[in-house]
């Protein structure tokens, strides 16, 4: 089986409104610094492209398709797009170089999310049967699962705050951080509460921006001349979309992606959790038994800037650019979607030659 | 009241959203200056295609388009169909003509109306011009322009449509 490897990454500042821009230009200058960063000219220049975005975001039907006009599709390419985060357009795109099909691939995650009112657009996206018709929002749902935990005695505010002060100080090392500075967990619990438990530092903002990556094989990485970081597992696990018959203190769909993807073959230098609330980023270090050895969310994670549909594929992106560094070895990236940690991704990053 | 319930098989879950929407910055150029009655395009750098409405990128080639250029209410039928079923909501009562018009110093068609002709006779490289509403009446809008109607030039040849300057097919 052909190793797979990232050779570039690049991600748009994450802004709470990106003003009158649409999402072709929003995209645009993201792939024109990711083709910069490979040495590449276009997407003619790769075998295969997959992006990863929803239209509920846009409020528009197939609105995706708007976003190939920021590729030069002329000759036609091969093209594939995901309504779900952009990580989940890398595994598309895995797929693909696995099956032999391709041996280098674009994947670019992109989300507007100020046009509309992102918690009750995120409430009507993924379910349109069971909850939907309830209009739960996304906040509300994280609310009930923090109040499980904090009523199971699993976890207290300050460990919550913890988070947040810690997500606000390692983004100020971020330059496309959107929530940033050195905040106290005093600070944090001084603020009043949102949607009780949580208080408005627990939950991610609001944010508009893009993402994109360059995959190759690892024999194409090595051709183009670029330091790479492979990807040695990728797996995902979803859970019901019955709120009632999940375990919300635990994850356990997220516990069995990163065991399929090989997670405990070695130590794990960093992690990139994405967890749009503080609780969530304590339940997912628990579900995958990280320790101190492990360094959380140095970006500052989705709680310092989230953009909707492409900070699951900055997670492994931000772990791409800890690696290259020469700051990890080796490291782990999680993306998710839908309410409460439903549906989970994990994916595991190792120093290639020359990285 | 019985105490036998009927099995629920349907529910209503009407779903409204509102949005803040934003046409993007290429369009919001273009519409500004179609609000002065000004129809505007953008030029490639790379392939000098010029598009209307922009959208801010060359599909074709994945590049920003920066140039304005003006054009003309002169075009060319490119394709067109006569719908004769009414659609709902669509105040047009039918028959009437839906066509895909190439304007003068353009290379891609949009789609707007045809009337003041006949619909039998309508066909591909006719000349046709824009009917404007009266001044006081323009918006951000390509409802500025009523509908197209034929005028009296010679047809475009098939191979050039879509490949003529601002001034027309005699310029
Ligand atoms: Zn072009």
């Amino acid at each position: 089986m052909k190793d797979i490897a990232i050779v570039a990454y690049q991600q748009s500042d994450s802004v709470s409104d990106a003003g009158a821009v649409n999402e072709v230009e929003l995209i645009m200058p993201v792939l024109a610094r990711t083709f910069e960063q490979a040495g590449l000219n276009s997407a003619q220049d790769v075998d295969f492209v997959c992006s990863g975005s929803c239209d509920y975001l846009q409020g528009a039907a197939f609105a995706f398709v708007s976003g190939v006009d920021a590729l030069g599709a002329v000759p036609p390419i091969k093209e594939s797009h995901v309504e779900m985060d952009a990580a989940w357009a890398l595994y598309e795109s895995m797929l693909k170089i696995r099956m032999g099909h391709a041996d280098s691939a674009l994947i670019y995650g992109f989300g507007k999310s100020s046009p509309g009112d992102l918690p009750t657009v995120l409430s009507q996206q993924l379910d349109p049967y069971y909850l939907a018709p309830l209009w739960v929002d996304s906040i509300s749902l994280a609310a009930l699962q923090a109040r499980l935990m904090l009523d199971k005695g699993l976890i207290t505010e300050r460990d919550m705050a913890e988070v947040v002060s810690r997500s606000r100080r390692n983004a100020m090392n971020n330059p496309h951080a959107q929530l940033s500075g050195d905040i106290s967990v005093e600070d944090v619990l001084a603020e009043e509460t949102f949607l009780s438990p949580l208080r408005k530092a627990d939950c991610s903002p609001i944010s508009d921006g893009a993402s994109a990556m360059i995959i190759a094989t690892v024999d194409q990485a090595k051709a183009w001349g670029l330091p790479y970081v492979v990807i040695s597992g990728i797996d995902h696990c979803i859970e019901t979309h019955n709120l009632g018959m999940r375990d919300l203190t635990d994850s356990v769909s997220t516990r069995m992606a990163a065991n399929h993807a090989g997670m405990n073959a070695g130590k794990v230098d960093v992690a990139e959790l994405y967890a749009p609330f503080s609780h969530q980023e304590l339940i997912l270090t628990r579900a995958l038994g990280l320790d101190k050895e492990t360094q959380v969310n140095p970006s500052g994670g989705v709680l310092a800037g989230n953009l909707m549909m492409a900070s699951g594929l900055s997670r492994i992106g931000e772990v791409f650019n800890r690696i290259v560094k020469g700051e990890a070895q080796r490291g782990i990236a999680h993306a998710t979607s839908g309410p409460c940690l439903q549906h989970n991704l994990v994916t595991v990053l190792e120093k290639g030659e020359n990285a | 009241m019985s105490d036998e319930q009927d099995e629920i098989t349907v529910i209503n879950a009407p779903v409204y959203l509102k949005y803040n929407f934003t046409a993007g910055k290429a369009p919001a150029r273009y519409l500004t200056q179609l609000k002065k009655g000004v129809l505007t395009g953008q030029r490639c750098p790379k392939c000098s295609a010029v598009y209307v409405p922009p959208r801010g990128s060359c599909a074709s080639c994945g590049v920003a388009t920066e140039e304005e250029v003006e054009l003309s209410d002169k075009a060319t039928v490119e394709s067109f169909t006569i719908v004769s079923i009414p659609i709902p909501g669509n105040p047009i009562e039918p028959p009437f003509v839906v066509a895909n018009l190439v304007l003068d110093g353009s290379n891609i068609s949009l789609i707007h109306l045809l009337s003041e002709c006949v619909n039998e006779d309508v066909h591909i490289g006719q000349r046709v011009q824009g009917v404007w509403n009266p001044e006081s009446e323009w918006d951000y809008s390509m409802n500025n322009i009523r509908y197209f109607k034929p005028i009296d030039e010679p047809d475009v040849p098939v191979e050039k449509i879509g490949t003529l300057p601002v001034t027309g097919l005699e310029g």
